[in-house]
C-alpha cells in the first residue's frame, strides 16, 4: 500500500509538471497581455517599464523558469487584472464553487442511485419509465437552457427563489458558505438543481444498467434461492456489485463539475471560480490561468486517487493484486 | 413419508414465437431422506423443474399449471412472502458455477449472515457459530478464520463447498442440487459427490441431483428421473435403470457413457439432435430420433407405471441395456 501511494505521488508530480509546462507555453501562445494589462494611451516608456518589470522581454524558457522558482516558493505570482496573490484570488472564490458543485454533484448521486436502480429493477414500471424520461431530458437539453427555463419559471413568474447571487452567507472556519442561512440555500437551490441534472441523468442511467445486468446474475439468484427478500438482495448484493462504476463516475464528475461549472455559475451569477477563468480569459490574465489549470489538475489527481483507493475498499479482488 | 410431490407441473415461457413449454406435466415424488436424480441434455427443462419447486421462474416464465406440495403444503401460487420463508429454510438450492453464485464482493461470513438473517434474526455470535459449524461439516478447514475471507480467496472446489454451507445453514428438508459438480475439475468432483452422499445421509437431508451426465448421477442418486422435450419419459430406482432401461432415449444416454466405450472407437452417439421445443413432432417427442419408432408413435405415450418403474413409450424395451 505504502508503495502504491509513493509511486502515485512520483506520478502526480510528473503529471503536474508536464502540465504546468503545457499551460505555460499555451497561454504565451494566446497572445500579449501587456495591451490588456495598460491603458491604450500609456506612453511608449511606461510600456517599456512595464514590460520589463512583468518580465516580458525574457525569452520563454526564462520566464517559465522564473515561473517554476517562484511556484517552489509557493507564489502562483500576482493577477494583472485584480493585483492582488493569485493565490488569495481563487481562494475567495473557490468556497462558492465547492459548496455548489458538491451540492449538485451529492445530490445526483444520492437521487440518481436509488432510482436508477428501481428503474432497472422494475425497467417496465410506469415509474421507472418516466424517470428514464427525465433522465433523457437530462442528457440531451443543453444546461444553459434549462438554466434559463429554470429563473424563468421559479424566480420571474413564480418568484420563488432569487435568480442570482449567492445570497446570505456565514463563516466556518474563516470562509463564507451560503449553505449555512436559509437564505443562501434559496439562492443555490436553482443553479445546484441545473448543474446536477446531467449527473442526475448519468448517474440514473449508470445504476440501472448495473442493476439490470446483475439481476440476471447467479449471485442474485442464489440470494434468492437462500430466501433473503429482495430489499435486502438489492441493498447488500446489487447496490455493492455495481458501486465501482458509480465511484468512477462521481469521482469525474464532481472535479469536471468543479472546473468547468462555468455555464450554470454565469447564467445564475454565482460568483465562482468559473466565471472567473472565463473573465481571466478574455483579459489575458496569464497568473490565474496558470494557477487556475494547475489547480485542476491537482484536484483530477487527488480524485483519481481516492478512487483507486476506493475501489480497494469496494472489491477485495483487487487488494490482493496490489498486495 | 412424501416429503415433495409434484403433479402435473407446467412451467411455460412466453416467447414471440408462442408459448415455449419447458416443463409440460411433470410428476414425481421424493421421499423424506432420498437422493433423486433428475437427468437430461439441456434444454429438457431439468433446470426450469427445479427452478419452479422454488417459484424462481422469472418472467416472461410462469408456472402455469399443476401443483408442487411440500409435506402437504401447496406451494404453487402461494405468495411471494411466504415463499421466501419456504426459500432456504425448508427447501434450499446448489448451482452449478459457485465463482458466479457467491457475492465476489462480501466475505463469506457476510453471505452466510444474509441467508440466516433471512429467516431468523440472532445474534451475531450465534450466527458466527452456526456459520463455522457448517463450513465444518462441509470439511472447510479453519472455518472460523475463514470467515472473514472472499469467494476469490477459495478454490474452485472450496467455493463449491461454501455454497453448499449456506444451502446447509438453515437445515433444509430439501437442496435441489443444479449441476453442482459440472464447472469442477473430474478429481474435486468425485470428492464433492462422495461428500453430499454423506451429508444426506447423516441429515436426512432429501436431494434432487440435476445433470446432464449419468454417470455422475448414478453414483449418488438411489432413484432416476430422465427427462426429454419438457417431460419424464423414464423413472426408476438407479440400478434397476442402468442395468434394463425400458426407453430407447435412456438406453441411448447409457449406450453413450464414456464408460462403455471401446479404446479407439467413436463413443456411441444417439441420432440426430435435441429438438426445438417451438417444434416438436406430433406424439412422442423422442420419435425422430428412435430406431424403434413405429407408425404408433405419432401418438403421444402415456407414462406407464408399474411397481416401482415407469415409462413413456408405446414400445418399452424389456431386456438389458445395450
Amino acid at each position: 500500500m505504502l508503495g502504491f501511494v509513493i509511486q502515485r505521488l512520483l506520478q502526480a508530480f510528473v503529471v503536474m509538471m508536464i502540465i504546468s509546462a503545457m499551460v505555460f507555453v499555451g497561454v504565451y501562445a494566446v497572445g500579449n497581455p501587456i495591451d490588456v494589462v495598460l491603458s491604450p494611451d500609456a506612453t511608449q516608456q511606461i510600456r517599456e517599464q512595464a514590460i520589463k518589470a512583468y518580465g516580458f522581454d525574457q525569452p520563454l524558457w526564462k520566464q517559465y523558469a522564473d515561473f517554476l522558482g517562484r511556484l517552489i516558493r509557493g507564489d502562483f505570482g500576482n493577477s494583472f487584472l485584480y493585483n492582488m496573490p493569485v493565490l488569495q484570488l481563487i481562494g475567495s472564490r473557490l468556497p462558492a464553487t465547492a459548496e455548489l458543485t458538491l451540492a449538485a454533484v451529492f445530490g445526483a448521486t444520492f437521487l440518481g442511485v436509488p432510482l436508477g436502480m428501481y428503474a432497472g429493477y422494475r425497467p417496465d414500471s410506469t415509474f421507472s419509465k418516466a424517470v428514464m424520461a427525465i433522465s433523457i431530458l437530462g442528457f440531451s437539453v443543453p444546461t444553459f437552457w434549462i438554466g434559463l427555463v429554470l429563473i424563468f419559471t421559479f424566480a420571474v413568474e413564480l418568484g420563488w427563489l432569487p435568480a442570482g447571487g449567492r445570497g446570505e452567507t456565514a463563516q466556518l472556519f474563516g470562509i463564507e458558505w451560503s449553505f449555512l442561512t436559509t437564505n443562501g440555500l434559496k439562492h443555490m437551490f436553482l443553479p445546484a438543481l441545473n448543474l446536477s441534472l446531467f449527473k442526475f441523468a448519468m448517474m440514473v442511467r449508470l445504476a440501472r444498467a448495473g442493476t439490470r445486468e446483475t439481476m440476471l446474475t447467479d449471485t442474485v439468484r442464489f440470494a434468492r434461492a437462500a430466501g433473503e427478500s429482495e430489499w435486502t438482495i438489492l441493498t447488500r448484493h446489487v447496490l455493492r456489485l455495481i458501486a465501482i462504476p458509480i465511484v468512477t463516475v462521481f469521482g469525474l464528475e464532481l472535479g469536471s463539475t468543479m472546473a468547468f461549472a462555468v455555464v450554470t455559475e454565469t447564467i445564475f451569477s454565482w460568483p465562482g471560480v468559473g466565471k472567473l477563468i472565463i473573465d481571466s480569459i478574455t483579459t489575458l490574465d496569464r497568473p490565474v490561468m496558470v494557477a487556475y489549470l494547475m489547480l485542476v489538475a491537482f484536484f483530477f489527481i487527488v480524485i483519481n486517487f481516492v478512487v483507486d483507493i476506493s475501489y480497494a475498499a469496494l472489491d477485495p479482488r483487487l487488494r490482493t493484486r496490489r498486495a | 413419508m412424501t416429503l415433495l410431490q409434484v403433479r402435473d407441473l407446467q412451467t411455460h415461457f412466453a416467447t414471440r414465437s408462442g408459448a415455449l413449454k419447458a416443463v409440460d406435466g411433470v410428476s414425481f415424488d421424493i421421499a423424506a431422506g432420498e437422493i433423486v436424480g433428475l437427468v437430461g441434455e439441456s434444454g429438457s427443462g431439468k433446470s426450469v423443474t427445479g427452478f419452479s419447486i422454488l417459484g424462481l421462474i422469472d418472467p416472461p416464465g410462469r408456472i402455469i399449471g399443476g401443483s408442487v406440495k411440500l409435506e402437504g403444503r401447496e406451494l404453487v401460487g402461494l405468495p411471494n412472502a411466504e415463499l421466501r420463508g419456504v426459500r432456504g429454510r425448508q427447501i434450499s438450492m446448489v448451482f452449478q458455477d459457485p465463482s458466479a453464485t457467491l457475492n465476489p464482493v462480501l466475505t463469506i461470513g457476510r453471505q452466510m449472515q444474509l441467508a440466516l438473517e433471512a429467516h431468523e434474526k440472532t445474534s451475531e455470535a450465534a450466527m458466527r457459530a452456526r456459520a463455522v459449524e457448517v463450513l465444518e461439516r462441509v470439511g472447510i478447514p479453519d472455518a472460523a478464520r475463514r470467515l472473514d475471507a472472499h469467494p476469490h480467496q477459495f478454490s474452485g472446489g472450496m467455493r463449491q463447498r461454501v455454497a453448499i454451507a449456506i444451502a446447509l445453514l438453515n437445515s433444509p428438508a430439501l437442496i435441489i442440487c443444479d449441476e453442482p459438480t459440472t464447472a469442477l475439475d473430474v478429481s474435486i468432483q468425485a470428492q464433492i459427490l462422495t461428500e453430499m452422499k454423506a451429508l444426506a445421509r447423516d441429515l436426512g437431508t432429501a436431494m434432487i441431483w440435476i445433470s446432464h451426465d449419468l454417470a455422475t448421477v448414478s453414483s449418488v442418486a438411489s432413484r432416476l428421473l430422465v427427462m426429454y422435450a419438457g417431460r419424464i419419459i423414464e423413472e426408476g430406482p438407479v440400478r434397476d435403470v442402468l442395468r434394463a432401461p425400458r426407453h430407447p432415449y435412456t438406453a441411448g444416454l447409457i449406450a453413450s457413457l464414456p464408460a462403455h466405450a471401446v479404446p479407439g472407437r467413436d463413443l456411441v452417439q444417439i441420432p440426430g439432435s435435441t429438438p426445438s421445443l417451438f417444434d416438436l413432432p406430433p406424439g412422442c417427442a423422442f420419435q425422430p430420433r428412435c430406431t424403434y419408432a413405429q407408425a404408433g408413435c405419432g401418438v403421444m405415450p402415456n407414462l406407464l407405471r408399474e411397481e416401482n418403474r415407469a415409462v413413456r413409450c408405446h414400445f418399452p424395451l424389456n431386456g438389458s441395456g445395450s
